[in-house]
């Protein structure tokens, strides 16, 4: 029997090294901090590879399937007899792949991030969050109940709260920060009435018996019904709604965007490859209740997931700044996994679509941070954001160039780069079960290539504006985790998902079905050549295709006012028509009456302080008068 | 109408008189000597009662201590020509009305009360027998309060000193 | 029972009327050394009655002759203590009326 006990180690160092870098960072120089806590990601990615490896290689099947492993499980807090809340590492095939991925692209951004970072203010106070980001994403990855997870989804979004304002003194920093935070706090807000809802019928917060036989038992015999729909309807849409919360599907995607307001290295971790996808993990880790017994909750998650990716792709072609790029198209791929789960089955063949969303998680962490970390090493160079101020840049940055291409080509889709493969598995999963969302999906591949080259040719090739500094290319530190991740964009498309991470944990055989996989290549080519058109140089035609467009162009580029739309919502109508009386009867009436009470008595006072007169022989005239009044009460009153 | 009797009726309109004249004087040092005569009158009916040792106390320590200090004060403190205004009507007619009222009802009280006297042969009151049970830690013994009277005595000697003294 | 002719009411008489002209004084007497007199005619009653009860009610016994001692001795101590604030307190006014002191009265 093989041990995992060890796998604690993975979660104690990162909160070791925060605790490390929080409290005597200062006291460090800024190098060596950035640098202990490499290591320490070091170590925890070394434990993700090898408990990765023994899980999947060593460790033996039961009836040929992966099993579940409850590593630590300890009681944290022990309220009843019946309700305990436990803490613990959950090893299953999804949670030790997200380990891997987690680690790997974590301790990726540290690497980056010693050379990016360097002589910022805070270094250390960067080091120390991105451990505690680490930590909680980790510690949510290994749940072994949903209250576990509950917890270190909170510290997911807290960390995720610091790094975006982590510069704190840009106005536009603080406040997508406190928008991030409470986006996603409004989102959980419906996970926790969900986790309530299924817990209560359940009698359990594991995930081992919510998702075995016996909770799904219980849950698909519920009775009870909610405007129309199954109580565990209810709860598992209330969940969805705290996974779309953090994975910013629409309509909860305002706050990603504005989230490209922290430092870059942040967003190539938490917003592309590692926190954003904890809500499909969600849907992953609960994906047995989903599929028994909330069907309709599924195809919800399908249709939202389809609408997020071309409405994400669509405006991802409009914008300049390239981190709103990469984040528009992280929307686009999240809804992509999110499509996935959706029309997945459960059980071998039919669980396609959950392999091939987990498959295209791994695979998008890759390339997604290597995009970002390319972008970040463009901004290094540049110092700007804004595509209309870059062009040429092939020639001063070689290595960013050929890894940024690599990652375009990835995320286009292209034979035989990891992603072809995944997103192939996507395409194949909704052309079996949903055509609408297949043709939606075919569309936006079509797109994912066009923006993603229309950003490569804006950046690399094109016209080369008149720079300030020659740009030149990023220290080592830099480009080495560019060019690591640059491989395994390339070649993690050859693991064998099907035979890993499954809906049972059985493995079956997956064919790529070249009906699907020629045309969606074809496509991309397609994307591909329209954007080298318009794009490899300036082309009069993009102008008139805007102005042609016309306001078509502007609602799109304004992301289809939907910020507009939520800022109607609170600040007209919240505001005005419901806060405004609230706080004016609060102000008025309620206070009003305290008020009231508070002046009558500073009335009352302000009169009788008149008898303190401060005159002697006053006292003494109503002490003797009392005393006679006294007297003559005793005396013929009492008797 | 025996001498006894006229003594009392003597000290008795004295007291009453010169009480008036205390604390009606519109002069300062008139009203400390008035009250000298007070004292006086009172240590009169001490004899009259026949308790020789506190009409003692009471003329040197009330005649000869305390309205020496008195004075001594007033000389510190006011100028000796200066004639006090008279009070305010209204106040006058006020305290006048609680001192009326308080004097009636005791009065009332006490006449109308039957006091129950003692028939026992009064007991020799003189030096040696108010030396003996003041300083005795017997029955009827007074030798704590008189100790406690001693600190209290020098307490307030202390703080006399503490609080007129100038300055720090 | 009288004492040559005289009865203990007349005594008592005597000590109310003083009691109540020094209270008469405390109340109107501006200046506080007058009042310090007033009180001792206070004082001075309650004496007259301890020693007049002691006399006529219980004649056997000396309570109310010592507690007219202790009295005068508290009498002596409160005097001297007044004087010493009297003239602390003409110190900062430059005066002794009492009118002027009221800066605590809030």
């Amino acid at each position: 029997m093989i041990n995992f006990s060890y796998t604690i180690w993975i979660l104690i160092i990162p909160i070791f090294m925060f605790l490390l870098l929080g409290l005597l960072g200062m006291k460090f120089k800024p190098i060596i901090s950035g640098v202990l806590g490499t290591i320490g990601l070091g170590v925890v990615m070394l434990l993700s590879y090898y408990a990765a490896y023994q899980y999947f290689f060593q460790l033996p099947r039961i009836d040929d399937a992966y099993q579940q492993i409850l590593a630590h499980n300890i009681t944290w807090l022990n309220l009843s007899a019946s309700l305990q809340i436990k803490m613990g590492v959950f090893i299953d095939p999804i949670s030790v792949m997200m380990l891997v991925v987690v680690s790997t692209v974590s301790f990726m951004v540290h690497l980056y991030s010693i050379g990016y970072m360097k002589g910022e203010k805070g270094f250390q106070r960067f080091f120390a969050f991105l451990s505690l980001f680490t930590f909680s994403m980790l510690g949510l990855v290994v749940a072994t109940n949903i209250f576990q997870m509950y917890i270190f989804w909170e510290l997911v979004g807290v960390s995720s709260f610091l790094l975006i304002g982590f510069y704190y003194e840009r106005p536009s920093a603080v406040a997508a920060s406190k928008k991030a935070f409470i986006v996603t706090r409004f989102a959980d807000l419906g996970f926790l009435v969900g986790i309530l809802l299924l817990s209560y019928y359940t009698k359990s917060f594991d995930f081992l018996n919510i998702t075995g036989p016996v909770g799904i038992e219980v849950t698909r015999n519920l009775t009870q019904t909610f405007l129309g729909m199954s109580v565990a309807t209810w709860a598992l849409l209330l969940i969805f709604m705290g996974g779309a919360g953090k994975s910013a599907m629409f309509p909860l995607h305002i706050w990603l965007p504005d989230a490209m307001e922290g430092p870059t290295p942040v967003s190539a971790l938490i917003h592309a490859a590692t926190m954003v996808v904890a809500g499909v993990y969600l849907v992953a880790r609960l994906f047995p209740l989903y599929a028994f017994a909330a069907p309709d909750a599924l195809t919800v998650i399908a249709y939202v997931g389809g609408f997020t990716s071309l409405f994400a792709a669509v405006i991802a072609c409009t914008q300049f700044d390239i981190k709103r790029v990469l984040a528009f198209s992280t929307l686009s791929q999240i809804g992509y996994m999110m499509l996935a789960l959706g029309v997945s089955g459960y059980g071998g063949e039919k669980g396609l679509g959950y392999m091939a969303s987990m498959f295209h998680l791994f695979t998008h962490a890759m390339f997604k941070a290597l995009l970002f970390l390319g972008a970040g090493s463009i901004i290094h160079a540049v110092h700007s954001n804004y595509m209309n101020e870059m062009g040429g840049l092939r020639k001063y940055l070689p290595i960013t160039h050929l890894t940024f291409l690599i990652a375009c080509l990835t995320i286009a889709g292209l034979f035989p780069l990891s992603g072809f493969w995944s997103k192939d598995e996507i395409l194949v999963a909704a052309y079996e079960h949903n055509k609408l969302l297949f043709v939606v999906e075919y569309l936006v591949a079509g797109l994912t290539a066009f923006y993603m080259f229309r950003l490569y040719f804006r950046v690399f090739w094109n016209k080369e504006p008149h720079y300030h500094h020659k740009p030149h290319e990023s220290p080592l530190v830099m480009t080495i985790p560019l060019m690591f991740l640059a491989v395994a964009s390339i070649f993690t498309g050859f693991l064998p998902f099907s035979q890993m991470v499954t809906s049972d944990r059985l493995p079956f055989e997956s064919e790529t079905n070249l009906m699907i996989a020629i045309p969606s290549v074809a496509i991309g080519l397609v994307g591909i050549f329209i954007a080298f058109l318009l794009y490899k140089k300036d082309n009069v035609l993009v102008g008139k295709i805007v102005t042609g467009l016309g306001g078509i162009y502007t609602t799109i580029y304004n992301k289809f006012y939907i910020d507009e739309v939520y800022m109607f919502v609170t600040k007209k109508i919240i505001f005005n028509l419901i806060s405004r009386p609230v706080a004016w009867f609060d102000r008025h009436v309620v206070d009003g009456f305290m008020n009231g009470i508070a002046g009558v008595t500073v009335l009352a006072s302000r009169k009788i302080k008149g008898a303190q007169s401060g005159q002697l022989q006053h006292y003494a005239f109503f002490f003797v008068l009392g005393a006679i009044a006294f007297a003559l009460i005793f005396i013929y009153l009492w008797q | 109408m025996t001498a006894y009797k006229i003594m009392f009726y003597l000290f008795a309109a004295m007291i009453i008189v010169f009480s008036i004249l205390t604390v009606t004087s519109r002069r300062i040092l008139r009203a400390a000597v008035f009250l000298l005569f007070v004292l006086i009158s009172t240590a009169g009916l001490y004899f009259w009662l026949d308790y020789q040792f506190m009409a003692g106390v009471q003329l040197a320590l009330y005649a000869g201590g305390i309205v020496v200090l008195i004075i001594f004060s007033i000389l510190l403190t006011s100028h000796i020509d200066q004639k006090f205004s008279q009070p305010h009507w209204s106040k006058r007619i006020m305290a006048a009305t609680a001192a009326l009222s308080g004097m009636g009802l005791c009065l009332l009280l006490f006449l109308q009360h039957t006091f129950i006297h003692g028939t026992n042969p009064p007991i020799k009151n003189d030096m040696t027998a108010i030396g003996t049970q003041l300083l005795s830690t017997e029955h009827n013994g007074f030798a704590l309060p008189f100790e406690v009277i001693s600190i209290l005595l020098l307490a307030a000697m202390i703080a006399a000193i503490i609080i007129a003294k100038k300055g720090k | 029972m009288e004492r040559y002719g005289i009865p203990l009411e007349g005594f008592l008489v005597i000590s109310t009327a003083m009691f109540f002209i020094g209270i008469y004084g405390f109340l109107v007497r501006k200046n506080l050394i007058t009042m310090l007199m007033s009180i001792e005619l206070i004082l001075n009653s309650v004496n007259i009655n301890f020693v007049a009860f002691n006399s006529y009610l219980f004649p056997e016994n000396m309570q109310g002759n010592f507690f007219a001692l202790i009295v005068v001795a508290i009498a002596a101590a409160e005097a001297s203590v007044a004087i010493a604030l009297i003239i602390n307190i003409y110190r900062r006014f430059s005066n002794i009326e009492v009118e002027n002191i009221d800066e605590m009265k809030y």
